[in-house]
């Protein structure tokens, strides 16, 4: 029953199923976009706006707008290019990223981001917000510093009857993501796991008697950018 | 040929920076056949003696002593580079950036485990000889203008040697993968 699409993206010819994003149907042809709050597998989101692209002309996300026949993508614009640096700079402005104090340096997606696109000052000024860190969870430490309000923890981790452990609470700008103490308490090991993995920074970490284990030079970005598997599949 | 004059300088940072550049190794040789260091902790120059083509900042401002070097910096300098994160965006001493001053002050002179119970009078460092604490921990390029940052915690000595040399050299700068790193 699948219906094969074509499509453009930056003037290749690329092919994909009917209801397929544009994120995903890219990936599948060789073209990386890059996602921060979408991964393949949930819905989803467009909350972090980095995927944008612009569709036959207007500026869309790319992981919410499903493919269409004749649809022409451009991804690699200079004007793209800008636009997604400017995401990535307003993260970096709007937490607290310490990179070099953080377990996930290496492995965040965000500074993996940061480095493909080559910010080496953002433009904004940095607002060096008041955030917390969360101990309290048996297997689990939250830094809202480092949260960007990706979701992805609230649409991925549910316990065994489906309940989300994760929630966003407050309002506005004063926005974070909860976790259910209660929930949170009976999570199993791999379900923590799982929960640290989904997490693109390092807002969810496990606590665990070893951090910083991986050495640098071993660290998943450190020789190679974010999406050169998919460009180089 | 008239060499090029560089300064360097280590605000609210740790030295690392300073490290990595003499982590050229045996470049260090070439880099003396290119410049000629004016102000700066590697040759223990304490005041411009002359006007610099580069500057190289280390750290960001965390006092008032900071800001009127950076200053300094750039009246004296044709072009300042902030050399690292702490420059950059603040670094480790930028996270108190969120805790208000007077905290910070109580928890290093009353409460900390290092000094409570020993601080009966409550005495606070307040000699006019000091430098005052700024609120917060600033990046270089919010005080002054800043023409070129090298991230990097501290940046890899390659990255630090290349750039000085397109810098002195005139030549654009290329920026390898494996030496733009936050850490």
């Amino acid at each position: 029953m699948n219906q094969l699409i074509a499509f453009k993206i930056d003037g290749k010819e690329c092919m994909g199923q009917k209801g397929q994003n544009i994120a995903d149907a890219a990936r599948e042809n060789g073209i990386y976009i890059p996602t921060l709050c979408h991964i393949q597998g949930l819905k989803p989101r467009g909350a972090c706006r980095i995927c944008s692209v612009r569709v036959n002309g207007r500026l869309m996300t790319a992981c919410t707008t499903p493919i269409a026949q004749g649809m022409e993508v451009d991804s690699k614009s200079a004007e793209i290019q800008n636009l997604r640096k400017a995401i990535i700079e307003l993260m970096f402005t709007e937490g607290n990223h310490f990179c070099p104090s953080c377990e996930q340096s290496g492995q965040c997606e965000l500074q993996a981001l940061a480095y493909r696109y080559q910010m080496l000052v953002p433009r904004f000024q940095f607002q060096f917000p008041h955030r917390s860190v969360e101990a309290s969870h048996p297997r689990l430490i939250k830094d809202h510093n480092r949260c960007i309000l990706c979701k992805r923890c609230i649409r991925a981790i549910k316990d065994e009857k489906g309940r989300s452990i994760f929630a966003f609470g407050k309002r506005g700008h004063h926005v974070e993501i909860n976790i259910d103490t209660r929930l949170s308490k009976d999570m199993t090991a791999s379900e923590a796991r799982q929960a640290s993995e989904i997490c693109p920074v390092g807002a969810i970490l496990l606590k665990k008697e070893e951090g910083f284990k991986t050495p640098i030079g071993l660290r998943k970005y450190d020789h190679k950018a974010i999406g050169s598997e998919v460009e180089n599949s | 040929m008239n060499k090029t004059i560089v300064a360097t300088t280590s605000l609210a940072g740790c030295f690392g920076c300073h490290m990595s550049f003499l982590d050229i190794d045996e470049k260090i040789l070439d880099l003396i056949e290119l410049v000629e260091f004016n102000k700066s902790p590697i040759n223990d120059i304490k005041e411009f003696t002359r006007m610099c083509d580069i500057g190289l900042i280390e750290g960001g401002c965390c006092n008032n002593e900071n800001v009127h070097v950076l200053r300094n910096f750039r009246a004296h300098c044709k072009i300042l580079v902030s050399v690292g994160e702490c420059a950059i965006m603040g670094g480790l001493p930028a996270l108190r950036n969120a805790i208000p001053l007077s905290e910070c002050m109580a928890e290093a002179y009353l409460h900390g485990p290092s000094v409570a119970g020993n601080n009966e009078n409550g005495i606070m460092p307040n000699d006019p000889e000091l430098p005052v604490i700024l609120d917060k921990v600033y990046p270089c390029h919010e005080i002054v203008r800043i023409d070129y940052h090298l991230p990097g915690c501290p940046p890899r000595a390659d990255l630090i040697w290349q750039a000085l040399v397109a810098l002195v050299q005139g030549d654009p700068l290329k920026l390898p993968y494996e030496l733009i790193k936050f850490d």
